[in-house]
């Protein structure tokens, strides 16, 4: 599938930045979203092409605008509610539960 | 950058939504909170790029092991216990005088996890992905990586079947160093194909 994950020798991306003793992950809920990876794909929640299928539906202006694991985010929100697994107004709704009680 | 904000900073809405799901799935029981926990810190400590030193420090004192290295890359580095997820069908590229390998993934993000862990960010940032193939000899030299015109650059775009290790070439003055001290000269870029292996010290 043609679309803005196909990235190869397009120009003017800006110069490449390194990060010295990167962390391997910069937030706890990156972890936590790449853990998630092996529990949903060991559920049967998806496989690997699904997966790479799902993160290449996204709109392009989200893709770029998001982070890596955000797009693995998306992923599972995506593919979980298109599987019936889970809602989408369960999801909205737990997010906001757990903003509530943050506050 | 999305990660600048102090720690006292409220959860991102990301932070929230990574909450949200894995609540969901804890209580409908399809996923066990202590699974991610283990996951994280075997990715964190675990696995990482020390894996692949093994594998070319081995190839650089056993020419047997090259050998199988480039000819059945999985089977070669599965004798050494490093074997799974993101490294189930994999390929060697060895660099010679005549022949230095980059290896990038230019969807996405494909990278050999046994041997050298979880990717680097610039792996996977738009920049890399879109320049390693059209401008290889510029990515090299940004990455301090001078080489002469008559070596030819091949570059590797992995995909979600294949992955690619560049065994890199032994640095001169290694003649009677141990396999663990040929180990500790093999850094990760020069694995991916974006740095040398290091000259030994002194």
């Amino acid at each position: 599938m043609n679309g803005i994950h196909d990235m190869g020798g397009m120009q003017c991306m800006g110069p490449i930045v390194r990060e010295e003793n990167e962390p391997r992950f910069h937030e706890e809920w990156e972890g936590r979203v790449f853990g998630m990876f092996f529990t949903n794909f060991a559920e049967g929640h998806f496989n690997v092409d699904m997966f790479r299928h799902a993160i290449e539906r996204m709109g392009p202006a989200e893709y770029l605008e998001t982070s890596y694991y955000e797009h693995w985010l998306h992923v599972y929100e995506t593919v979980l509610v298109e599987r019936g697994i889970l809602t989408q107004a369960e999801i909205d709704e737990k997010i906001a539960s757990l903003r509530q009680a943050g506050d | 950058m999305a990660h600048d904000h102090g720690h006292n900073a409220p959860p991102s809405d990301t932070a929230m939504r990574a909450k949200a799901l894995e609540t969901l799935l804890t209580e409908k029981g399809l996923l066990d909170p202590a699974a991610i926990d283990a996951l994280v810190e075997t990715y964190e400590t675990r696995v990482g790029p020390r894996n692949g030193a093994r594998v070319v420090a081995r190839a650089w004192t056993d020419s047997d092991y090259k050998a199988r290295l480039l000819e059945d890359g999985t089977g070669a580095i599965a004798e050494l216990g490093f074997s799974g997820v993101q490294g189930e069908d994999m390929v060697v590229v060895e660099n010679t005088d005549d022949v230095h390998n980059l290896v990038t993934c230019t969807l996405c993000s494909c990278y050999p996890w046994p041997t050298l862990g979880l990717p680097p960010i610039w792996f996977k940032s738009a920049p890399y992905r879109a320049r390693s193939v059209i401008d290889p000899r510029g990515v090299l030299r940004e990455f301090g990586v001078e080489l002469s015109e008559d070596v030819e650059v091949r570059v590797w775009d992995s995909n979600a079947e294949l992955r690619y290790l560049v065994l890199p070439q032994r640095p001169a003055g290694t003649e009677g160093m141990s396999e663990d001290e040929l180990a500790g000269l093999v850094t990760r870029d020069s694995m991916i194909g974006t740095g040398l292996a290091q000259a030994p010290a002194g």
